[in-house]
């Protein structure tokens, strides 16, 4: 199906036809664009619908070639089914009566179809015509000459110009865009060769058309006579009857209400047949039955020949005078001139003709009340008239091909009360903490298979991998070791985050790592835990060494970052035969230094379990030498543990600690919001960047949702910031209350060994930087606060001191935050930012009075 | 640093009084120009000078003019990064472009000789410096990378400072399920810190290299130089991976440099540098702090005390001084610091001058820029809290001020 085969149809002679240019405009369109599918799809059910009974008759393929090439006009396609295939092998009058009875305007359509041919007949008479092809083209693309109203510029002397465009299907042109074609009348013809005057064509010419004539004749010829009648009658007239003629007898009902109506009264019987016709149609249209009245047509569709607005030409721009000549057309211009009024007005009328909804929506939405399909009518409302003010505009802004993606849409929603409405599970975090190969990752590998949540194919993929290596017993570890490092080396580097579900509760695993060396990361994991599963090696010798390695500094770190509920998970217990005394005199151990590092003990409890076996996990131990123990398993004490309070209130806050790529956006941050809440659309600012970012869309426990409030785990979607202000350890912040970036404050910390003015590195989260303590002005009591020496030297191990540090690049922080200090591969003290201050300098730039 | 003229070089003792004409050769010998010139003393130097003439018509005319100037120092600025002193002062011998008491900046150049008087004659820490500062025996300086994940200093340790030659930053993806996206930003990252490398510090001529970080990001980064080196048939780059020593720190920061350079391996090579007694006597100083055993101090007026008593003496006594004390304090104060230094001496104690650019001066200007070991602990020598005037950070706080 191309438009050469439609070509065809009209019978084009390819000598006449020489314009090359629509050779290479119909290729352009060859291929169906997905717009045009679409477009195409809708026709082709307006097309049956339109045709009632008959659509059976014609093949969707044929609807489709009619559509193509009246482009997507469904009145016109129609006339032109009927005629072709539904009319013309059937018997005449069984066939029109009832088209004319159902759709009076369908017949009438065809009529004026039907003129087409004529068209192009008393153009083809006139060769001196072709050369003004190129004008017409010309103006075509200027000024988008309408496809309306052919028939009132048709004669036998004058052709209509725009009658040869009608069917053309090169102008989707928006109809408020749309200008009257204006014909001259004389055209001096010549500009490109030809005869100087307007001659006759030649002898093989006329030949030619009186063949083409005689077929075009016999085609007509089956169709209903009143078409050819109307068609012979049409073209007998002449300009400038047709149109004093056609205004008096049709008004234009494109003319809104509020354009001035000079003939209101002649109006009444053509929107009366008009609304009948349509009732009809659709049924029951009580509401919206005024709206074809008061709201001009914009569709096609509704439009019957007789109503076709026959808008007043204006005269020829300079341009087209100066190309045509405009001496001979002047005089016939002039007593047109006087309807300019309701030109005028008809083109404003036009202009807001899409203000309300399209007759055409108006059906559909009272279609789909009447099969019960829940179609709201604000959307009917919202998308009539406007949804072809957008598509044109939606155009306009492709053409233009302006590469600026919107900006995600808040629904302002409050979160908090979201919140409280929706009752899903309470999310818990924990990390997994203890000293390096007590066996964190593998109790958490097994707890996760165990759950279910990975599944024994793939720790049996793992395990061969793992024996390829030489560590068969790593493979429950690697559930969470993923990196190839960590699973070459048998350690984990990172934190990893991991989570499952019980009944109750969502829980997200932060598996710490227990080396020395990767401290930051395990912090950076602490930071986001409501409480903690203490990893404690039970075999002989483990423990011990690891009360002195990480398992100590672990626990204070958890306990300054804010955690006090602590699950102590004796390991390995398999190892030392489920030995009860073993377990008695790690907890009592442990409970001491808990005790000592400031955990209560009510706070704290111990579960004997194997990660490598799983005993005591999700089941109990099926081991008998593991009797003794009543308590309950690790997971019932999990589910035990409350999470913390959450900042809901707060003004936003989040520590990135991961940013990735997705395929839903190029640049997602995930980590747990430390406070506040934040939802769709909403603009972000990244500190310490202060570049600012809109969230696309978020996931939570990944699911996508709305909104997430303080404490959730949650994937940020950003858009409109480039990635390279974003590290790992910024934080996402509120725009209006956003965090400032400093760099010298004063922490109330507890030291853990000697504090002097001394190099260190300053961790918070994710964030970490290199700073120096600047000064002790004060050791507090460790009850009271108040102070006990002024500018100590040195702060002793246990003491609390206020502790002025600064640091060698600003950073996000507040007061409030914890802060955690560490020099030389040890953690020196931990406690709370409780002032940002200035330094002198800094003083001296600022331009205010301090 | 070279010292040119006969008369002067051979009686290198006798300069008290007199002028020393020095030809700076290596951009390190700038550094120990900025050491040795301080205010008030007199520096002749070839200049380069935009001078203005004005005809008898009104009409201007203005030429750069070589020249020798000779001024009076009222400061100095010394640019680390690209190793240039500024010496700005006011002119004090007229010549025919310029007159007296127009100001005027050296910018110091290598390979031309500049002329010195110190204004109050060469005290002992002026004279020591100038020793070092002619010392011929150069040791060769040691590139470093203290790196860690996404973060990498590249430095350059000299005998007398560490110079951080550039900082490079990359983003490493963090643990996900592809963890393909992180090795390959792992290697994005090794292979951004190596380029720099290549830039930063010339290897043309083999020499050390220390490779630090904490966990196994220098032992792959070592690792990856071998690699690249052999991937590209790069001798440079193979040879530099032979010669990389990788060493454990604690953080990818710039003073973990401090527990790089304690460590063995480095030990073992650069042992007789001024750097890693440096860094001797700090981590003494810190023991006995964190002991707080009464014999170490820090602090002027606990130091100041500490000496007058006789403390610091033989058998154990050092005194740390930063040279940044020496630099830019005006004379009074800097005859107080000298005096403090010769009396260390005399009681038969040490006094070292760190260097401010090194990682264990960092760590001393952290506490105010001087401290002392003792010979015998003095308790309570902190008492009276009434000093704060020298070290320069304590007092650079005002509380009150809250953002």
């Amino acid at each position: 199906m191309s438009r050469h085969q439609a070509y065809r149809n009209y019978d084009y002679e390819n000598d006449l036809d020489e314009y090359d240019g629509e050779e290479a405009y119909g290729e352009e369109e060859e291929e169906l664009s997905p717009e045009d599918k679409a477009q195409m799809e809708a026709g082709t059910i307006q097309v049956r619908e339109a045709l009632g009974p008959q659509a059976s008759k014609v093949t969707t393929a044929q609807i489709q070639e009619a559509l193509w090439h009246y482009f997507y006009d469904i009145d016109k396609s129609v006339a032109y089914l009927v005629t072709k295939h539904i009319a013309s092998p059937a018997p005449k009058a069984a066939k029109s009566a009832p088209v004319q009875k159902n759709k009076g305007k369908v017949s009438q359509k065809r009529s004026f179809l039907h003129q087409c041919p004529m068209v192009y007949l008393a153009w083809r008479s006139r060769p001196w015509s072709r050369s003004l092809q190129v004008h017409a083209r010309m103006k075509e693309m200027r000024w988008h000459t309408p496809q309306v109203a052919p028939r009132t510029y048709q004669s036998s002397k004058h052709f209509s110009f725009a009658a040869f465009f009608n069917d053309m299907p090169w102008g989707n042109i928006p109809k408020h865009r749309e200008a009257t074609f204006i014909a001259p009348l004389y055209p001096r013809g010549g500009l490109l060769g030809g005869a100087g005057t307007p001659g006759k064509p030649s002898k093989l010419q006329q030949l030619a058309l009186a063949r083409k004539k005689k077929a075009e004749e016999q085609k007509a010829g089956n169709t209903d006579q009143d078409v050819q009648g109307t068609t012979t009658q049409m073209s007998r007239l002449s300009v400038g009857q047709d149109l004093g003629a056609n205004e008096a007898r049709n008004p234009p009902s494109i003319r809104g209400s509020s354009s001035p109506d000079p003939t209101p009264s002649s109006r009444k019987p053509g929107l009366g047949t008009l609304l009948a016709d349509r009732k009809r149609k659709v049924g029951d249209l009580g509401q919206v039955e005024n709206s074809p009245v008061t709201k001009p047509s914009p569709e096609p569709s509704v439009k019957s020949p007789n109503e076709e607005p026959a808008p007043e030409p204006a005269i020829p721009s300079a341009f087209a005078q100066t190309l045509v000549g405009s001496a001979p057309a002047a005089p016939k211009h002039i007593p047109r001139i006087s309807y300019q009024l309701p030109y005028m007005a008809f083109t404003s009328s036009v202009s807001d003709a899409f203000s309300g909804p399209s007759p055409d929506d108006v059906v559909l939405s009272a279609q789909a009340k009447a099969s019960n399909k829940k179609l709201a009518s604000s959307s009917s409302k919202k998308t009539g008239g406007h949804d072809a003010k957008i598509d044109q505009a939606s155009e306009g802004v492709k053409a233009m091909n302006v590469d600026d993606t919107p900006l995600p849409k808040s629904k302002n929603l409050d979160v908090l009360k979201e919140y409280k409405n929706s009752k899903a599970k309470k999310s818990v975090s924990f990390v997994v903490v203890g000293h390096v190969d007590a066996g964190k990752s593998t109790l958490m590998g097994r707890l996760l298979l165990d759950l279910k949540v990975v599944d024994q194919r793939t720790i049996e993929k793992y395990r061969k991998e793992a024996e390829s290596m030489g560590k068969s017993s790593f493979a429950l570890a690697w559930v969470l070791d993923q990196r190839v490092e960590e699973r070459s080396r048998g350690v984990t580097i990172d934190i990893a985050t991991n989570r499952f579900e019980t009944e109750a509760t969502i829980f997200t695993i932060l598996d710490a790592p227990g080396h020395r060396d990767f401290i930051p990361n395990m912090i950076a994991g602490a930071s986001q835990a409501d409480f903690a599963v203490l990893v404690v090696d039970a075999s002989t010798g483990a423990f011990e060494a690891g009360l002195k390695g990480q398992t100590r500094e672990h626990a204070l770190l958890i306990r300054s970052m804010g955690v006090s509920r602590v699950i102590v998970a004796v390991n390995k217990l398999d190892t030392v035969d489920w030995s009860q005394e073993r377990f008695d005199e790690i907890s009592q151990q442990v409970s001491g230094f808990l005790v000592a590092t400031n955990f209560q003990l009510k706070n704290v409890s111990f579960v004997p379990v194997s990660g490598l076996r799983g005993d005591n996990m999700v089941h109990k131990s099926k081991d008998s030498a593991a009797d003794w123990y009543r308590g309950g398993t690790l997971i019932q004490e999990l589910e035990n543990s409350q999470p913390l309070a959450r900042a809901l209130d707060k003004p936003l806050r989040m520590t990135i600690s991961e940013v990735f790529k997705t395929t839903q956006s190029p640049l997602s941050v995930a980590g747990r919001v430390d406070a506040g809440s934040l939802q769709m659309g909403d603009a972000l600012l990244i500190q310490p960047s202060g570049e600012k970012a809109y969230v696309k869309s978020l996931e939570v426990d990944s699911e996508p949702v709305e909104w997430a409030v303080a404490g959730q785990s949650t994937v940020i979607h950003l858009t409109h910031i480039d990635p390279i202000h974003i590290r790992v350890g910024d934080i996402v912040c509120d725009l209006k209350r956003p965090i400032s970036c400093i760099d010298t404050f004063t922490i109330k910390a507890l030291a853990f060994d000697v504090l002097m003015p001394m190099q260190v590195d300053v961790h918070r989260g994710r964030l970490h930087a290199a700073g120096k303590i600047l000064e002790m002005p004060a050791i507090l009591d460790k009850v009271k606060g108040t102070t006990i020496k002024k500018k100590p030297k040195v702060v002793k191990p246990g003491n609390i001191a206020r502790v002025v540090v600064t640091l060698s690049d600003k950073m996000p922080l507040e007061a409030g935050q914890r802060i955690v200090l560490r020099s030389n591969g040890e953690t020196i003290a931990a406690g709370l930012l409780n002032r940002v201050l200035l330094r002198r300098s800094q003083i001296e730039h600022l331009s205010f009075p301090p | 640093m070279q010292l040119v003229g006969a008369k002067s070089s051979q009686r290198l003792n006798d300069v008290s009084e007199g002028s020393v004409t020095l030809l700076p050769v290596e951009p390190e010998d700038m550094w120990h120009a900025n050491n040795l010139i301080s205010p008030e003393d007199v520096i002749k130097a070839h200049a380069v000078r935009k001078v203005t003439t004005e005809s008898k018509t009104g009409s201007t005319h203005s030429e750069r003019v070589h020249t020798d100037l000779t001024i009076r120092v009222t400061s100095t600025f010394f640019d680390t990064a690209a190793s240039q002193l500024h010496v700005t002062g006011t002119v004090i011998v007229e010549n025919s472009f310029v007159n007296i008491g127009q100001f005027h900046t050296l910018d110091l150049e290598l390979s031309r000789p500049f002329t010195m008087w110190k204004k109050n004659g060469w005290d002992s820490v002026a004279t020591e410096t100038l020793n070092e500062s002619l010392k011929q025996d150069k040791e060769g300086t040691v590139a470093a990378v203290v790196m860690q994940e996404g973060i990498a200093n590249i430095c350059l340790i000299t005998e007398y400072r560490t110079i951080l030659k550039q900082r490079v930053e990359s983003t490493i993806p963090k643990k996900r399920a592809a963890s393909s996206d992180q090795s390959s930003g792992m290697r994005r990252f090794f292979d951004k810190t190596l380029t720099t490398l290549m830039r930063s510090i010339d290897f043309g001529t083999p020499r050390p290299l220390l490779l630090a970080s904490p966990g196994f990001v220098a032992g792959d980064f070592k690792k990856y130089i071998s690699e690249e080196g052999t991937r590209k048939a790069d001798k440079t780059m193979m040879a530099m991976a032979k010669d990389a020593t990788v060493v454990h720190s604690s953080s990818g920061h710039l003073h973990s440099l401090n527990e790089i350079l304690k460590s063995a391996e480095v030990l073992a090579t650069m042992k007789d540098m001024k750097f890693s007694k440096e860094t001797r006597y700090m981590d003494e100083l810190f023991a006995r702090l964190r002991k707080d055993d009464g014999r170490a101090w820090y602090g002027v007026s606990t130091v100041v005390k500490a000496v007058n008593e006789g403390a610091v003496g033989r058998g154990g006594g050092v005194l740390m001084v930063n040279n940044s004390l020496f630099r830019s304090l005006d004379l009074a104060t800097r005859k107080k610091y000298v005096a403090l230094v010769d009396r260390v001496r005399e009681d038969g104690g040490e006094a070292r001058i760190l260097s401010s650019d090194h990682e264990s001066g960092q760590r001393l200007d952290a506490l105010g820029g001087i401290a002392a070991i003792l010979t015998y602990p003095m308790l309570g020598l902190d008492d009276d809290e009434d000093e704060d005037e020298g070290d320069g950070q304590n007092g650079a706080i005002k509380e009150d001020l809250i953002i």
